[in-house]
């Protein structure tokens, strides 16, 4: 160090760091605590009072008893397919569109571009949204409900329009000049030389579907069509882990429940932050595009 | 167009044009033929926003109708302006905007100036490992889904919950904070700022780290301090960033999404918990009560409207790219 530090500095150098560990901890044991629970000996859990630094004893039996759950295995299946259908009906449309309103010389693009615009100040709110989707097309109870009505973000459009943009224009002319027609400089051309940003918005919307819980509670009724979310719902806040802790258990129920719903959160976060060092990465640089979009 | 004209008006003075101007439908007819595949593409993704955008905003006039599912939109007879007046003569009005307003105050108040902070702490930070380290953490939160933030913060803050554990472990009473509707604003906006604050702190860290470093090496030759130069250069730095954030949150001053509302909030709560959309939502799904909460969704929606465009132009006078 070639600069020799004040003492001002050096006290606020370890304020500051002081600070930020305690963040550390505010934004971290939470998640600690779930995960000790989960794996706590449910009888001594309830028992205790007082932050966790270990699981209570050792006990599975709470990750048993959501193994066994089969609302939440179909709630992972029917989740898995709305991420993997409905992130692929986005991106098939989003690009569509971002790669017409992001072309030169297209005469009705200002309007076009100036309606979806629109759509980003104004909406005809909730319940004509639900009663369209509910009553006109009728698709109460069906996966048309959760995939369609949310088929483009306008905000993605935007932002995978900007970075066609940047595609060099000359590249899109030789490819017209070899007989290729728009679809196939679309996918030819341009989106292999924008794959960050498709990445990017890829994710944007996989996490979206992954984390959606409110269009799958007002038009499904049907069980076998919840996503995991929604099932979340009903063990955490509805509080309904009685059809998992059985009647075997006995007088055993009610702390069982607390350490099943620990397991849930676990069971149902852990994919995400598997995923989440490599995610990261790509979140981040979205939240920079997003940001320059202009 | 741009080509268009650009061909007419080539080269030739505009008097000499032999050709008069190629009309409309002319034009038309050419933009089509050269960009049938464009137009094409274009097909689903028009038809997508006039069903479930623009459909919807035609169907908003129920809030004007006295609707009746059977008989459909414009079957429904019209009544002008009474669900309004129910609306705003009903005792849950005034409360409704109380919390909207409060809610959002509080999160511009405590939550917008948060993750700007960090970014200055991280900043301040000279250890590379340890300021990868709080960054990652602080992300974190962000990816947990509201559903799992909400049981948690459900459960945390029970009567025999982490929470209150923890106050009886430092000789405190236990609050039953979730029935408690004094403490409802509070626990939605602290968990609200729990999960995002490290997510904020992305965009400031990007607007500091594009501060031309030659100021700093400037300012320390003059003198200045770490503080000095925090004050002096990096504020100033990011100020147009802040200010931009800033205009477009209060943009959004009067919506709060229901997502988070209706997973958090239960009937004890209701009378500080209640927000526009929820009511909305209780009303209009639970209720069927289509025709009365279509009018408290596009009152909301009007506000926002012209929130959005203030806020857009104040963006833009700012020299601010502006929202688009």
């Amino acid at each position: 160090m070639a600069i020799r530090k004040t003492t001002g500095e050096r006290i606020f150098d370890a304020i500051n760091v002081a600070l930020l560990s305690a963040l550390i901890v505010i934004a971290l044991y939470p998640l600690l605590y779930v995960l000790f629970a989960s794996f706590s000996n449910p009888g001594e859990l309830s028992r205790y009072r007082g932050v966790l630094l270990a699981p209570l004893g050792f006990s599975t039996a709470a990750y048993q008893a959501v193994f066994a759950n089969p609302n939440i295995a179909t709630g992972y299946r029917n989740t898995l397919f709305y991420v993997v259908a409905g992130t692929t009906i986005n991106m098939i449309l989003t690009c569509l569109g971002a790669y017409a309103l992001s072309r030169r010389n297209v005469m009705w693009k200002r309007p076009i571009t100036l309606m979806i615009v629109f759509t980003l100040f104004f909406s005809g709110g909730l319940i004509p949204t639900y009663l369209l989707v509910a009553r006109t097309l009728d698709w109460i109870n069906t996966p048309w409900a959760i995939l369609i009505p949310g088929a483009i973000s306008t905000f993605n459009l935007l932002v995978l329009k900007t970075a066609f943009e940047q595609v060099p224009p000359a590249l899109e002319e030789s490819a017209r000049m070899d007989g290729a027609n728009d679809f196939v400089i679309l996918w030819r051309v341009v989106i292999p030389l924008s794959l960050p940003a498709l990445a990017v918005i890829t994710l944007f919307y996989a996490v979206a579907h992954w984390n959606a819980y409110f269009s799958a509670l007002i038009y499904l009724r049907d069980r076998s069509l919840y996503p995991l979310q929604l099932v979340l719902r009903e063990i955490l806040i509805a509080n309904q882990t009685g059809d998992m802790t059985g009647g075997a258990l006995g007088g055993d129920v009610e702390p069982i429940g607390e350490t099943i719903k620990y397991a849930t959160i676990i069971v149902a976060t852990i994919p995400i932050l598997f995923l989440y060092p490599f995610l990261q990465r790509y979140f981040v640089k979205g939240v920079l595009i997003g940001a320059v979009k202009e | 167009m741009a080509t268009i004209q650009g061909v007419t008006g080539a080269g030739v003075k505009p008097r000499a044009v032999q050709k008069p101007k190629p009309s409309f439908w002319h034009r038309v007819v050419k933009d089509f033929k050269r960009n049938k595949y464009i137009y094409l593409m274009l097909v689903p993704v028009v038809a997508y926003y006039i069903v479930f955008h623009y459909l919807p905003m035609y169907g908003a006039q129920i809030a004007f109708r006295d609707f009746i599912p059977t008989k459909g939109i414009t079957g429904s007879e019209w009544i002008g302006l009474e669900n309004f007046e129910d609306f705003f003569g009903s005792p849950a009005f005034g409360r409704l905007l109380r919390n909207t307003l409060a809610i959002n105050l509080l999160d511009i108040l405590l939550g917008f100036p948060a993750p700007i902070i960090l970014a200055l702490l991280l900043n301040e930070v000279s250890t590379p490992w340890f300021k990868r380290t709080v960054q990652t953490v602080t992300y974190m939160p962000y990816f947990i889904s509201i559903v799992v933030l909400v049981g948690m913060v459900i459960d945390f803050a029970a009567r025999d919950g982490l929470i209150n554990q923890i106050l009886m472990g430092l000789g405190m009473e236990p609050i039953p904070f979730m029935t408690k509707p004094e403490w409802y604003w509070p626990i939605y906006v602290g968990s609200s700022i729990w999960q995002a604050v490290g997510w904020g702190s992305i965009i400031y860290l990007a607007s500091i780290s594009s501060i031309d470093p030659s100021l700093y090496e400037a300012a320390k030759v003059d003198g200045a301090n770490r503080f000095h130069q925090l004050w002096h250069i990096t504020l100033p730095g990011i100020s147009p960033t802040i200010v931009v954030l800033l205009i477009l949150r209060l943009g959004a001053m009067m919506s709060l999404g229901y997502e988070k509302t209706i997973l958090l909030y239960n009937p004890l709560v209701y009378d500080t918990a209640d927000v526009i959309s929820s009511y909305t939502f209780r009303r209009g799904i639970l209720d069927a009560n289509y025709g009365f909460s279509s009018a408290v969704g596009l009152f909301n929606s009007g506000i926002n409207f012209i929130l959005l465009l203030l806020a857009n132009w104040l963006s833009r006078q700012r020299g601010g790219s502006g929202l688009f």
